[in-house]
């Protein structure tokens, strides 16, 4: 476990906006290859800790390292679903294209290579087939897809996925689930922020749990099962300790 | 028919409307440029806000007698421009309720300047060419027109340009900021040229009606295409194209220009509306 590269870690960070602590004392680490889930009640700070990591914003005290060949921008991010984007005229390759625009700096078209690289992402989420339909037309699970996809053209190492099933029915969040897990099992590091313990428990490696503006927990998955804090949390969301 | 061509094929010797089916059709066309992605960012109303604002600033250029009101109404619309566009997070007052509240502040203001200080003996047939669209349009000079020209290139330029990025931060300003897109810049590059496009389009269908020219070609696209280009090209061409009509009906019937001109946008909007029923159902 030790030889697998510290991707991003999170030193003594407190996070708010203009003076005011949202949330203190966050310590953790991300390594090549993790399946991390943060967990948290809404409120708690997970979007405010979402945009530290992206690098939108820096923490008041303490400091985030990047490392392993993972850059400012190069977090592939799953965003949660805006309005805007629900009735969007916009095929589905030209939304996974849009991916690649980290790369293109000032270059105002996408060369060969970033095409391919939409081509490939495409295919790799089977969704291939869906290129030229429109975004608005699909179901909400191929919705998803067609953004993993993207968030795959921006960065290949590490995934952060914001509430990635919301809105979709108990087969389409399954079915995510498992596309996500396959990623991580293909090398690709995932950070999750969920409300949903079965599906961390059911699938995640490492455990952040933030509440009352602090850090509760951080460690793996097993050693949060037998925390208090792990118990307690899943037995009031109603899930099954034995995962 | 034949006599309609003829008469339109006099009139079109003539250089002032020459000048203003070119104003015309360029304004047209990068006000549906810029449209689709107003409509799309829930930005439809500031056209309608800027414009207001565009005409309090030319109620205290008219008032201070100065010449050359480009000058003060420019540097002003394009501040509030900015001002509203950058407003969209964060701020005590929505985005909506910042739109309405300088739109109508800026007109209610406007309106009571010229009445208070104008010297001029029509104040109503005045205030009112400015809200409907006068017949300036008619009496360009060459120098406006080249004006226009320019201002239209190098909009239609840096459109093409910022094509990819434009769509991205439109389709999701989170996602691109994570990915290193300067989203800011091109938030206020659009804010930028939405005012400039206000400010020539008050020439030619007047403040109240520059709304329409910006998000009916882009409604109607929406409508029909499906993906980002085809919307692009289909708001242009519809806006172009009900331009080129309006004018020409107005020149002949000798009707109001702006506001045949949206007569023309909301006629093809219905069309494309029929359209897209029958190619759900």
């Amino acid at each position: 476990m030790s030889e697998r590269e510290v991707q991003i870690s999170c030193v003594g960070c407190s996070l708010g906006y203009e003076g005011e602590t949202v949330v203190s004392d966050i310590n953790f680490e991300v390594r090549a290859g993790d399946y991390l889930c943060i967990l948290g009640e809404n409120g708690s700070g997970k979007s405010t800790l979402v945009k530290a990591l992206l690098g939108l914003k820096s923490p008041n005290t303490g400091e985030i390292r990047r490392g392993g060949g993972v850059g400012a921008g190069e977090i592939g991010y799953l965003p949660q679903q805006t309005v805007v984007q629900r009735d969007f005229p916009a095929s589905v390759r030209e939304i996974v294209q849009s991916g690649c625009l980290g790369k293109t700096g000032l270059r105002p078209f996408y060369n060969a290579a970033e095409k391919a690289l939409a081509a490939k992402n495409m295919e790799r989420l089977g969704i291939t087939d869906l290129a030229k339909r429109c975004y608005r037309e699909l179901s909400g699970g191929q919705q998803q897809r067609v953004l993993l996809a993207r968030a795959l053209c921006a960065a290949d190492k590490i995934l952060l996925l914001d509430e990635p099933v919301t809105g979709l029915d108990p087969k389409a969040q399954l079915d995510l689930y498992e596309l996500i897990s396959k990623l991580n099992k293909n090398g690709i590091t995932i950070i999750m922020v969920s409300h949903d313990i079965n599906a961390a428990m059911m699938f995640s490696s490492h455990i952040l749990h933030i509440g009352g503006q602090k850090q509760l927990f951080f460690g793996s998955k097993d050693d949060y099962m037998n925390s208090p804090v792990g118990r307690s949390f899943i037995l009031s969301e109603g899930g099954e300790i034995d995962g | 028919m034949v006599e309609l061509i003829e008469k339109l094929q006099k009139y079109f010797t003539l250089p002032f409307v020459q000048y203003a089916m070119i104003v015309g059709l360029l304004i047209a066309l990068c006000s549906s440029l810029l449209g689709v992605t107003l409509v799309l960012k829930r930005f439809s109303f500031i056209g309608d806000g800027l414009s207001h604002v565009a005409f309090g600033a030319m109620a205290v250029a008219i008032v201070a007698g100065i010449t050359n009101q480009m000058l003060i109404i420019m540097p002003v619309t394009v501040a509030s421009a900015i001002l509203l566009l950058r407003t969209g997070q964060n701020t005590k007052i929505k985005g909506d309720a910042a739109v309405a509240m300088i739109s109508v502040g800026a007109l209610a203001l406007g309106y009571m300047l010229i009445n208070i200080f104008s010297k001029s003996a029509n104040v109503a047939g005045d205030v009112c060419s400015t809200l409907f669209g006068s017949t300036s349009i008619l009496t360009l000079t060459k120098l406006e027109v080249q004006l226009c020209i320019a201002l239209a290139a190098v909009v239609v330029v840096l459109f093409v340009l910022f094509y990819n990025k434009l769509f991205a931060v439109t389709f999701d300003e989170s996602f691109s900021k994570a990915t290193g897109v300067k989203s800011d810049i091109y938030n206020l590059l659009i804010a930028i040229v939405t005012a400039v496009i206000i400010v020539l389009a008050m020439n030619l269908v007047g403040s109240l009606l520059i709304s329409a020219l910006i998000i009916f070609p882009a409604l109607s696209a929406m409508r029909v295409f499906k993906s980002f280009l085809s919307v692009i090209i289909c708001s242009a061409v519809i806006s172009v194209v009900c331009a080129a009509v309006g004018l020409m009906v107005s020149i002949l019937m000798s009707t109001p220009v702006g506001a045949t001109i949206v007569s023309a946008d909301i006629a093809v909007f219905f069309i494309f509306w029929i359209i897209s029923l029958f190619k759900r159902g």
